[in-house]
């Protein structure tokens, strides 16, 4: 019950009820056509929507990847642009398009380019975007990749559109961390913002749990039970090197970078029961954080790295607090509910994202730090381990739906869901990487 | 009753050992083992040697027998008396040979956050170590660690799997 009286208009009523069954359908549909293992479908509708244009790559169907509808899916997974039908268009990025034309088909924007095989192997790929309301080349730009990177570029060039037209910043060249398990056997992939072409990062028989970026997207830290026991390690991705920064007596868990990459926060029991220490990004100079008598965990610092959210259940039952990177005395951040977990602040620190118990539910909430407001997020009942995309408009996180474990991403509203849906497996715990790679 | 039985079970386990290579009488029934050494026994030097003691070892066969499992119950660390005997039979064992070593792996049920879970199941093993130590153990010997909701003895949902799920297992390491 009070949850829902926090619920904003827009989640209850007869908007859930439309918004249900528009999810219902679309991903039932999806799921036998699911050829990758990992497909993305949408689901609800934001309330403006950019009519956009992009069309065919020239021999974007001689390149290894389809580079036009990588950027139209993109655009379209974002929630804030409507693709319209481009078929049997042939355009690149030197054509003098007829704006005219496009503004009665309805565009308001069109991009089109090329994917062009170099002698040396690598691909040229080019674009251009123009305004056709206004009727002007916005710009564009070439890139010289190799094939493996040539999905990349694709993103790249649709975090270029999206740049231009909305003014914010595009995450569809970020990446994303998670865990599956299949039978007995544990891997960390990491995958493109899309959810498609993901690589494994680590396999094992054991678990592996709470992956977490690294700052400049290079590094993950990570919990393995490789040892029998909880051991932080820090994995370069491009490399495969790894080392373990917290081993100690007890459990060593819930890593978390500092934003400027140079400490992480860690759980450690070695002390006889769980609390945040801090040390250096090698393990070095470990200094304790907290010191509570009750279990202290999920650190998670402030974007501008003065502060730490942690869970806490020294109030008698699990919490959310804050408290100063250099120690002092937590103050209480949640206090509806009675097991309020997994804390994940916002880039621009105005908002947190967690899970709260609802009787048995387990339900991803957005609480307005400022006034200190929450609303629900989600119809699903077993929501774990949000992250935010590093522009903050979208959230990922791990449900449960149809009997299989799913990630999910959500618009800060709410509205807008896509869905990464497991064929194969069970996932877990995503992770959203920051920019760069 | 006692001595008896531990006066007894020796000499009866070393007459079974001893039956297995030679012919001793135990029983009349017509088992005949026609094997040129069974036949020859104690003759040709080929069995056992007449010098074989065969070891029983009751302590091992009792700590066998110790629990090495405590549940607990929902939201719970505390140590129920109905499992004072499987904390008690561990600490005589581990204190009967302080270089036994033995890691507390802590374990809850599914429900809830991974890291919140992990952070549960170390509070029940260190409430299993705390036990122990009490008995005289040493910190050495011990060490409590937690899988948290990872490793479920049982899969499934509902309070009878729950129940199982959420222990404190001792490992001889």
């Amino acid at each position: 019950m009070k949850t829902r009286s926090q619920q904003s208009p827009l989640t209850g009523g007869l908007a859930r009820l439309s918004r249900r069954s528009v999810i219902a359908l679309p991903l039932a549909a999806a799921v036998p056509f699911a050829r990758a293992q990992f497909r993305v479908e949408i689901a609800g509708v934001g309330a403006t929507q950019l009519p956009i244009a992009v069309t065919r790559f020239r021999d974007e169907e001689r390149a290894a990847q389809p580079v036009g509808a990588i950027v139209r899916a993109d655009l379209e997974r974002s929630g804030l642009f409507r693709n319209l039908d481009t078929a049997g268009v042939a355009l690149d990025e030197t054509s003098q398009p007829n704006m005219s034309d496009w503004r009665s088909r309805g565009a308001d924007a069109l991009v089109s380019g090329s994917a062009t095989r170099l002698a040396d192997g690598r691909y040229d790929v080019r674009y251009r975007l123009w305004d056709v309301v206004k009727g002007r080349d916005v710009g564009g730009q070439s890139y010289a990749v190799s094939a493996a990177d040539l999905r990349l570029a694709a993103h790249q060039i649709a975090d270029q559109v999206y740049e231009k037209l909305t003014g914010e910043k595009g995450v569809f060249s970020t990446r994303i961390a998670y865990v599956t398990k299949a039978g007995p056997r544990y891997t960390l992939w990491v995958t493109d913002a899309d959810g498609e072409g993901a690589q494994s990062a680590l396999q094992s028989s054991e678990p592996i749990i709470s992956p977490a970026w690294s700052p400049d997207g290079r590094e993950l830290a990570y919990v393995s039970f490789e040892s029998r026991k909880a051991v932080v390690y820090v994995q370069d991705v491009g490399t495969g090197k790894r080392r373990s920064v917290a081993n100690f007596r007890g459990s060593n868990s819930a890593p978390a970078f500092s934003p400027d990459g140079k400490q992480l926060a860690v759980t450690l029991s070695r002390d006889g029961i769980s609390q945040l220490y801090l040390m250096g990004r090698d393990g070095e100079n470990v200094h304790r954080l907290t010191t509570s008598s009750s279990i202290d965990t999920e650190a998670t610092w402030t974007p501008d790295g003065r502060s730490i959210y942690f869970v806490s259940d020294r109030g008698g039952s699990p919490q959310i607090y804050r408290i100063s990177a250099a120690g002092g005395n937590p103050e209480r951040v949640t206090f509806n509910g009675s097991y309020n977990i997994s804390p994940a602040i916002s880039p621009d620190g105005k908002q947190m994202a967690y899970i709260t118990r609802d009787g048995g539910a387990f339900k991803l909430q957005l609480m307005d730090l400022a006034g200190g407001s929450s609303r629900g997020l989600t119809e699903t009942s077993d929501d774990e381990s949000p992250s935010f995309a590093p522009n903050g408009r979208l959230i990922i996180y791990a449900t449960r739906d149809g009997g299989r474990d799913v990630l999910m991403t959500t618009t800060p509203d709410g509205k807008i869901k896509t869905r990464l849906v497991s064929t194969t497996a069970d996932v877990r715990e995503p992770v959203w990487g920051p920019y760069g790679r | 009753m006692k001595p008896s039985i531990k006066f007894l079970l020796p000499t009866v386990a070393i007459a079974l050992l001893a039956g297995c290579a030679s012919s001793v009488k135990l029983d009349e029934t017509p088992v005949e083992t026609r094997t040129p050494n069974s036949a020859n026994a104690g003759a040709t030097g080929t069995g056992a040697p007449k010098s074989q003691v065969a070891n029983v070892d009751l302590a091992a066969q009792n700590a066998a027998q110790i629990g090495k499992v405590v549940y607990f119950d929902y939201d719970s660390y505390v140590v129920k008396d109905e499992f004072r005997a499987v904390v008690e039979g561990n600490a005589k064992l581990l204190n009967s040979d302080r270089k036994k070593h033995v890691v507390v792996e802590g374990h809850t049920d599914e429900r809830g956050g991974r890291e919140y879970n992990l952070a549960l199941g170390q509070k029940r093993a260190e409430a299993v170590v705390k036990s122990l130590t009490l008995l005289g153990v040493q910190d050495s010997q011990l060490e409590a660690v937690s899988y948290g909701k990872e490793r479920p003895s049982v899969s499934g949902t509902g309070e009878a799997v729950w129940a199982k799920n959420r222990r404190a297992e001792l490992r001889e390491r």
